[in-house]
């Protein structure tokens, strides 16, 4: 089974995959030892940097008993000029399941096309993150309890970040309301917000975050991209627009959750962290089960019913 | 017929008839007709039809084309009717329709897309997503391909 989009998954599926890392926990934990994955070996291609993806890929793998390959682009053949089909054809030869995050669109899925092995988009370009989308899914469901007919507010760069593009999509799947909340240059791309509406999805669009926030579920903060900006007085403008502090929290619903893939620069104020709201450190481990319930599945291995 | 014939019969080619007015040079284009071979081509534009009102006439001579040739002209005529000649006759029609996808005829034209690198060898993938309206997609960035785009971008 290959993973490139969150399409390549019915809601049945990603509900499954979910209840699969809920019985991983204890091993993702590392208070189990069950070596599901013996003997088989993750290459983790990372043609773009990467600090959580990479490393919880790598934990997963290694915690199930399998090993990993680490190819990085700096030192490596693709600096030589290597296309990405013949990269792929040496690692069909070395590995049973690939992860690859790669600068442009697509290369998720070309990648697939060009090997027999199973292959896992984490991250192309500006399209898709289906892995981050299911790890959201998990940590939203720990906090709400479900993932249906939620009100979630999508907050920051929803122009560029994949991240937002990914969740948005599952979540209209699961009859969310979604409040986008982003500068003008950073809006959500147009052709997302039609696909949004047309899947039936409540979807409002806006510049404030603080009229939000009452009625949220879900806060899901995103970095706002330095790179994206031609100077850096047009950056520092926008930067600091939806900095959360914990007195904005204020009208917030107890169990609110705020969440962000991290990394995090100035979006969510520290004196969060120490409250209820602050989801976003667990989220951070739930790739943990979460990609190990997506190891065990692309490479057709069951998981027990009790893990103890 | 009333009218004069503004290009006389073909013995033997293709005739490519009812394309719409003004569309007859993106035909060519999507046959790779392009003066590199030798074999004579008529083109006539903007004729009155009492079919469609105006249209254009395409006929290729010493040349059959392939079914897979054809197809692809439904992105940009759909209703054209399309006629193999042998000796002067009809010898066969031809129905055209897009297939599900659309493999090695355009390239994507998004330019963050993987198949943007032209060392990649795998084939160059259009899904036709919707045939009405008309929704083409890269199979592998996603990005929308509106037909204007994927003439720019013929192979």
């Amino acid at each position: 089974m290959d993973l490139i989009t969150m399409d390549d998954l019915t809601n049945e599926e990603a509900i499954s995959l979910l209840d699969d890392a809920e019985r991983l926990l204890p091993i993702a934990r590392g208070d189990v030892h069950l070596p599901l994955l013996e003997g088989k070996v993750l290459a983790n291609l990372f043609f773009e940097n990467s600090t959580r993806t990479r490393l919880s890929f790598e934990t997963s793998m290694k915690r199930l008993g399998g090993e990993v390959l680490n190819l990085s682009e700096v030192g490596s053949s693709v600096k030589k000029g290597e296309t990405l089909y013949d990269t792929m054809q040496m690692i069909d030869g070395y590995a049973d399941v690939a992860v690859i995050r790669h600068p442009r669109q697509g290369a998720a899925q070309y990648a697939a096309d060009a090997v027999k092995i199973p292959v896992m988009n984490a991250g192309d370009g500006a399209g898709n993150h289906p892995t981050q989308t299911l790890l959201d899914l998990f940590t939203i469901r720990k906090g709400q309890g479900k993932i249906e007919g939620l009100n979630v507010v999508l907050v920051g760069d929803l122009r560029y970040g994949r991240t937002a593009h990914s969740l948005s999509h599952a979540l209209s799947r699961f009859g969310a309301s979604l409040t986008l909340v982003s500068p003008d240059p950073l809006k959500m791309p147009s052709e997302i917000v039609r696909d949004l509406k047309s899947s039936g999805c409540h979807v409002e669009e806006s510049e404030e975050l603080s009229p939000a926030i009452s009625s949220a579920d879900v806060v899901y903060m995103t970095r706002i991209q330095r790179e994206r900006f031609p100077d850096e007085a047009e950056y520092e403008k926008v930067a600091g627009i939806y900095t959360l502090k914990a007195e904005d929290l204020r009208s917030a619903q107890s169990d609110m959750m705020v969440m962000h893939p991290l990394p995090r620069v100035n979006e969510i104020h520290p004196s969060i962290d120490a409250t209820s709201h602050a989801w976003y450190f667990k989220q951070a481990f739930n790739g943990v089960p979460t990609r190990m319930a997506l190891l065990c599945r692309s490479l057709g291995i069951e998981i027990p019913e009790a893990i103890i | 017929m009333n009218e004069m014939r503004r290009v006389s019969a073909i013995c033997n080619g293709t005739v490519i008839d009812h394309i719409p007015s003004g569309s007859a040079v993106q035909v060519m284009r999507m046959l790779h007709i392009d003066g590199s071979h030798s074999n004579p081509i008529s083109l006539v534009m903007n004729v009155p039809s009492s079919k469609v009102g105006r249209k254009d006439v395409l006929k290729i001579e010493d040349r059959e084309l392939s079914q897979e040739e054809l197809d692809r002209l439904a992105l940009i005529a759909p209703s054209a009717s399309i006629a193999i000649i042998r000796n002067y006759g009809v010898a066969e029609k031809r129905q055209i329709g897009l297939g599900a996808e659309l493999v090695n005829i355009a390239k994507c034209s998004f330019f963050n897309c993987i198949t943007q690198n032209p060392n990649e060898p795998l084939p160059h993938r259009l899904q036709v997503v919707s045939q009405d309206p008309l929704e083409i997609r890269c199979a592998y960035c996603g990005r929308a391909q509106s037909v204007g785009e994927i003439i720019e971008s013929l192979i």
